[in-house]
């Protein structure tokens, strides 16, 4: 019986007990893990705060990223020649001397496409290489492959590019009024707005500037790709979306989709510039392996990432707001303009989701929400964590400290009137906020432990007597809808073989780009099958395992493919019961059957039997049981009826909510995060361990993109804060001194999500507003908090200390 | 091509690398090791921190080092410590354990560079604790608080970045790698090979490629007589950027790194004044306890210059050479009244600092000259020194404006006021004006009030960046409100402690 191995149990007892003994219950480790403290004899199932099914291969340099991987000798490398300008016409490209230089293989530009040129992932739009027309500055007109990188990069230089310039268009604002969009406007409306300004009390009015952000995964975009021996590749990528360049590779070439493998092990990081913005280089790199028949590299050096990739959308807002007395809105209008740059790519389900946002966590009345889609000559701006939520957000939270000032109230106090509510339930969409409770019960938890009251106080008369640095303190809610917005998106598969030693394999559509989704899957299977953990493994996402897949994006990782790897298990352990049923002669009950601690156990008390887990799956192989099995799941009752603006999008909110209390020097525009409080809605945790990284990560990434990440152009349209000497991302000491941050527990999803959990890798994100809110509140106290003082974002030293200096009381 | 002996992680290694090979092309390209990352190859992000080990007294000392744009041929006769080599036999180093305990990774791409960061944190306190700890476990325990201040963990931390995490079980790891038990193990101190690198001998026309590794002045600079179009490498933060980021080719280098002369640093008399000669090779991390003890402000400026791996490279030579506008030290050296001495094969001259910049990346240096040594006059009696930079972030970046104030106060009255800013001109300047405006004259709101109007006669700044020209002209208007509020309301609190004091 060579395919039956002899199973230890002391074997795998002792690897759990070494694995035990490093999965984060030191004294150290945060105060959730301690709250959900790891029970040493559990078996690390789903619920349960293990570590990162990589942790260990990281933190020993052996988990391989793309450009880690091998190639045979007489690989290519790839480099590309990026356009210099904005916007103008390509007149002559000679790559004479490209094609000469040393060591220099293949050079391709757009008449070389055997297929399709343009590889827009959603609208056509995104040509893989110029023809004519340059729409931005990094736009991709020609590649080259060489024996090196260098080689490759040197040549590069040595093409003569001739375009006749033409002024590149970066102000969307005036895009919108020229109506020069990438897709038409959408509205959504509710109730009769219009009356609703024309009767006001009160009415307030703002508009703001919310600036892009660039990904900065560490991992810039790479891929490898090897010709097979038929007329396909195999593309190794650092990709969100496999199945979409699985698509494209196969388009580009004009061969059929089942000619095309594309694997993705992981990344190094993704935060949604690996959705659409990693397929380009993917064709490129398949092109010339099958023009070559060798293997090709290709990764973008970070300049060049930063110049040729899409990042998040720069918005402009303004809001016009009827309030009554008591700050309570009425109605109004939001109209909210996304910097597209140059194609669509994405832009109209980020701008969707903006208008989906602008609400947050507020009933708005009767409203009308305008989302305008700009074309601009910058790159194709693209997914980023929260997807458009975040800047529709932005512009009600504006609305609501500018309220505070105008009715001489507490910014928190506004807000919470402002919440959704009994008889106030219904979004600007027309969907019902269920757990609308779940948003007060967090905020006044919140309220209470993070001492808000108190701090205010405290706050307001320090403030009295410090003329230069100001403190500032703000609450500020979360709501964010969980689904894709598309449809059809919302759906995943998964493949599970189950092996004659017992161990496991599990695929599924997402991939991992370190939030830990392979770690949530593998507990989800182990927790169905009743394993432990290290009898289940996982491995790399590839379109021939579980195909025709929906990206790892809009927080759906875990909700999708966990609950298609648990349909898949499920499944197998119910053909497992039928057999064990049936098989042991003893008579087992098929009632009450279960799979735990690694055994097959059926009865209760005295007529309690056990089958281990691999003497059961070796005699179901032997009986020839099938141990394998697919795995399926579509999301229920969601749609939208874009005709109308109206539907029910989201299968339910994740809701979250944070306090930031600054320090901010009026004099120098500098500042610092004193604290932060931060309590998050993830139903039930399917890793609480794992939760927690994703809500801290997340809202310092967005407190970086409200405060210190710029992105800035110059007149030409030419990006300038192009690597990390100029974009600054927040490092280790811009964490907050003090940093609390908790789990809401005891609130269970309300919609039978994964074991009732939520989604956490956006919402999280959103928490960041408080500190640009906190930082405005320390402003507002150089007006006596009479004034609401303007503050574009990112609210950099230069802009607090610009806008400061208009308000505070000089000594000289 | 020149062949290197160097040891990597305790084993010892002859490799042929050309010049411009870095430390990171060196380790993925030719030895295919590849637990050592590319984030940016330009020094910023930490992917690629690997620990650079030198002998002192028997045991080594290791050192953070971005591999990106440190030259190889820098390794001959050192260890190099890469994250491949922290696990022997399965048994992780405390860093790594403690990064899985607290979920220190995410992605995973930052964490080999976060862990060697850790490792060099590490050793050097089990180096400076461990005699003491085994007598008393209490004293220990309150001698490894101190380590572990948020600015220690900051320092080695700082030029680090994590997308994923928001740095907190970062945190936690550093703080809890202390409590898991470790044997420091014998490789690390294995012997470094001694023999000289081979480097070609330059040809009469200086054409050869070549890197050259003096250990004397005199041969300095005869080689710099020799090849007067090669270039000089110290610490490389800034000059290997040419090659990562621009494609130049650099051939031909004179690594002045080992020249023992500039690597002093001298307490002594230059005309008449006590102060100190410092070598023009000597790194931040090395002036760091000097000006602690007697410019505590132009110690804290160095928090916030670059990063610790970067600190650990860097030198103050290079930082003037350099001569960019927004150079940290210079406009600082400026109001202490630095001079630089210029050393040839024919002569050695001292220029004041001022007459050394003269215009945008323009210096005094002729070709054949190489700056030897940065005198700094100790502070006279109640001197002050204010430093204060202004960045979008507070770590690890380049200043958008620095003003440096000199001055005493004599019974209220301002005296030897000098004043310099960097990022307001072409070159760090002073700001000549605005010191008359204050010189001479007592505290008060007219005497600054005439000194920021006097700003707009000594800079017409620049808007690029990190800064648009209004932002730079209120800004640095606003240091001088601030100097005022500081010498008028000492008691106020008027700046946040973690950005100046």
């Amino acid at each position: 019986m060579r395919t039956l191995t002899k199973l230890d149990g002391d074997s795998s007892r002792a690897r759990r007990e070494l694995h035990d003994h490093i999965q984060g219950s030191g004294p150290l480790a945060r105060h959730t893990i301690e709250n959900h403290a790891v029970d040493n004899t559990s078996s690390r199932q789903a619920g349960n705060a293990s570590y990162h099914e990589s942790a260990e291969k990281h933190v020993t340099g052996k988990a391989a990223y793309i450009d880690d991987l091998k190639t045979p000798a007489d690989a290519l490398h790839i480099a590309l020649g990026l356009s210099p300008i904005a916007h103008g016409t390509l007149t002559k490209l000679n790559l004479d001397a490209v094609k000469q230089a040393a060591g220099v293989i293949d050079v391709i530009t757009f008449h070389d496409v055997p297929g399709h040129t343009d590889i827009g992932p959603v609208f056509p739009g995104d040509p893989i290489f110029v023809d004519t027309n340059i729409s931005y500055a990094g736009q991709c007109l020609f590649a080259v492959a060489a024996t090196s990188l260098q080689a490759a990069r040197r040549a590069v230089i040595l093409a003569k590019i001739d375009i006749d310039e033409q002024p590149a268009r970066l102000d969307p604002v005036e895009a919108t009024e020229r109506e020069e969009f990438v897709r038409p406007t959408h509205v959504q409306e509710r109730g009769d707005w219009q009356q609703a300004l024309h009767h006001a009390e009160q009415l307030i009015e703002g508009n703001l500037f919310i600036g892009g952000q660039e990904h900065f995964y560490l991992e810039g975009q790479a891929c490898v790709v090897l010709p097979t021996e038929d007329e396909g590749v195999i593309v190794q990528t650092s990709n969100q979306h496999p199945s979409e360049t699985q698509k494209l590779v196969a388009e580009v070439l004009g061969i059929p989709f089942h000619a095309v493998t594309v694997e993705v092990r992981r990344m190094g990081g993704g935060f949604g510039g690996k959705e659409t913005q990693a397929s380009p280089w993917a064709c490129i790199a398949a092109i010339i392996a099958r023009r070559t028949g060798k293997a090709t590299r290709l990764r973008l050096p970070r300049r060049e990432d930063m110049h040729a990739t899409g990042k998040r959308h720069p918005f402009h807002n303004r809001y016009k707001l009827a309030i009554d007395a008591q700050g309570v809105i009425q109605g109004g209008e939001i109209t909210v303009i996304g910097d597209c740059g140059y194609s669509p790519d994405l832009s109209d389900a980020i701008v969707d989701r903006a208008m989906f946002h602008a609400d947050n966590a507020y009933s708005l009345g009767d409203v009308k929400v305008t989302g305008h889609r700009a074309k601009t000559h910058t790159a194709s701006n693209t997914a980023f964590r929260g997807f458009g939520g975040p800047q529709g957000m932005m512009i009600i939270e504006a609305a609501m400290d500018d309220i505070a000032r105008q009715v001489g109230e507490d910014p928190l106090t506004i807000r919470k009137r402002n919440f959704y509510r009994e008889g106030r339930d219904v979004t600007h969409y027309g969907q019902q906020v269920d757990q609308q409770q779940l948003l007060h019960t967090l905020v006044e938890t919140l309220e209470k432990d993070s001492d808000y009251w108190a701090r205010r106080k405290a706050i307001s008369a320090f403030n009295v007597n410090s003329p230069v640095i100001k403190k500032g303190l703000a609450l500020t809610p979360v709501k964010f809808g969980i689904s894709f917005t598309a449809q059809h998106l919302n759906q995943a598969g998964a493949l599970l073989h189950v092996y004659t030693d017992g161990s496991v394999m599990i695929n599924h559509g997402g991939t991992e780009m370190g939030q830990g989704l392979h770690t949530k899957i593998c507990q989800v299977v182990a927790r169905e099958l009743g394993l432990d953990l290290d009898n289940v493994r996982i491995s790399a996402t590839r379109t021939d395992k579980v195909p025709n897949t929906s990206p790892t994006a809009a927080s759906s990782g875990a909700d999708l493919n966990g609950m298609a790897a648990r349909d898949a298990a499920s499944k197998l352990r119910e053909r497992l019961f039928d057999f064990a049923t049936e098989h042991f002669s003893e008579g087992l009950d098929r009632e009450g059957m279960r799979l735990a601690d690694g055994m097959l156990i059926a009865g209760f008390g005295k007529s309690k039997r056990s089958i281990p887990w691999g003497e059961l799956i070796q005699t179901a192989y032997l009986h020839r049981i099938s141990l394998s099995e697919k795995g399926f799941y579509a999301t229920p009752l969601i749609h939208y009826d874009r005709s109308v603006g109206q539907g029910r999008p989201f299968y339910y909110y994740a809701f979250g909510a944070a306090v930031a209390e600054v320090s901010v020097d009026t004099l120098s525009g500098e500042y610092q995060i004193d604290r932060v409080d931060i309590l998050h809605d993830v139903g039930e945790a399917l890793n609480p361990a794992i939760d927690m990284g994703q809500v801290e990560g997340g809202f310092i990434q967005g407190m970086g993109w409200l405060t210190s990440e710029e992105l800035k152009w110059n007149d030409k349209g030419v990006l300038v804060t192009d690597g990390p000497a100029t974009y600054k991302i927040p490092t280790f000491g811009d964490l907050p001194a003090v940093f609390n941050v908790a789990l809401l527990e005891g609130h269970p999803n309300s919609m039978a999500s994964l074991y009732r959990s939520k989604a956490v890798g956006e919402p999280p994100f959103m928490l960041g507003i408080c500190v640009w809110s906190a930082l405005r509140d320390a402003l507002s106290s150089l007006t006596d908090y009479q004034l609401s003082p303007h503050l574009d974002t990112p609210a950099t030293p230069e802009r607090v200390m610009l806008a400061a200096n208009l308000i505070r009381k000089k000594a000289l | 091509m020149a062949s290197i002996a160097f040891l990597l992680n305790g084993t010892l290694q002859r490799c042929d690398v050309s010049p411009d090979t870095s430390i990171l092309t060196l380790l993925r390209e030719h030895l295919a090791q590849t637990g050592t990352k590319e984030g940016c190859a330009s020094g910023d992000c930490g992917a690629c921190t690997v620990a650079i080990g030198e002998s002192t007294t028997g045991t080594q000392t290791f050192s953070s080092a971005n591999a990106c744009i440190t030259p190889a041929h820098q390794l001959q006769g050192r260890h190099l410590v890469t994250v491949e080599g922290l696990t022997k036999e399965k048994h992780l180093h405390p860093a790594q354990q403690a990064m899985i305990e607290c979920h220190g990774s995410q992605c995973g791409f930052c964490t080999p560079g976060i862990v060697m960061s850790l490792f060099t944190l590490h050793d050097d306190i089990r180096q400076r604790c461990a005699p003491r700890a085994s007598e008393r476990a209490q004293g220990r325990s309150q001698e490894l608080s101190q380590e572990l201040s948020q600015e220690r963990l900051e320092a080695t931390l700082g030029g680090n970045l994590c997308r994923c995490t928001g740095y907190r079980p970062i945190r936690d790891a550093a703080l809890r790698m202390n409590d898991i038990p470790y044997e420091r193990p014998q490789w690390f101190d294995a012997a470094l090979p001694v023999e000289k690198g081979e480097t070609l001998s330059i040809d009469s026309e200086g054409n050869a490629s070549f890197f050259a590794q003096p250990e004397s002045l005199a041969e300095l600079t005869q080689l710099r007589h020799r090849a007067p179009d090669a270039r000089l490498v110290a610490g490389g933060t800034d000059l290997w950027l040419e090659t990562t980021q621009r494609l130049a080719t650099l051939n031909q280098l004179i690594d002045i790194s080992r020249v023992s002369e500039l690597l002093i640093i001298e307490e002594t008399t230059f005309e008449g004044q006590p102060g100190w000669w410092i070598g023009a090779g000597v790194t931040y991390s090395r002036l760091y306890p000097l000006f602690k003890e007697y410019f505590p402000a132009f110690a804290h400026l160095l928090h916030r210059l670059g990063s610790e791996q970067i600190r650990n490279r860097g030198t103050l030579g290079g930082n003037i050479a350099n001569a960019s506008p927004i150079g940290d030290t210079p406009p600082v050296l400026l109001v202490l009244g630095a001079q630089v001495e210029l050393a040839s094969t024919k002569r050695h001259r001292c220029l004041s600092l001022e007459n050394f910049f003269l215009d945008y990346k323009k210096t005094a240096l002729a070709t054949d000259e190489i700056i030897s040594r940065i005198f700094i006059p100790q502070p006279a009696k109640n001197q002050q020194l204010r430093v204060w930079k202004l960045s979008k972030r507070r770590e690890d970046d380049i200043s958008a404006v620095l003003g440096a104030f000199s001055y005493r106060l004599e019974q209220d009255v301002m005296r030897d006021v000098r004043i310099a800013f960097g990022g307001m001109a072409a070159t760090p300047k002073r700001a000549l004006n605005s010191e008359a405006a204050l010189e001479g004259q007592t505290l008060s709101p007219d005497g600054f009030r005439a000194a920021q109007q006097a700003l707009a006669s000594d800079f017409q700044p620049m808007g690029d960046v990190r800064g648009s020209e209004h932002y730079r002209q209120q800004a640095a208007a606003n240091l001088l409100e601030r100097l005022y509020l500081t010498l008028s309301a000492p008691n106020q609190e008027v700046m946040l402690h973690a950005y100046a004091h």
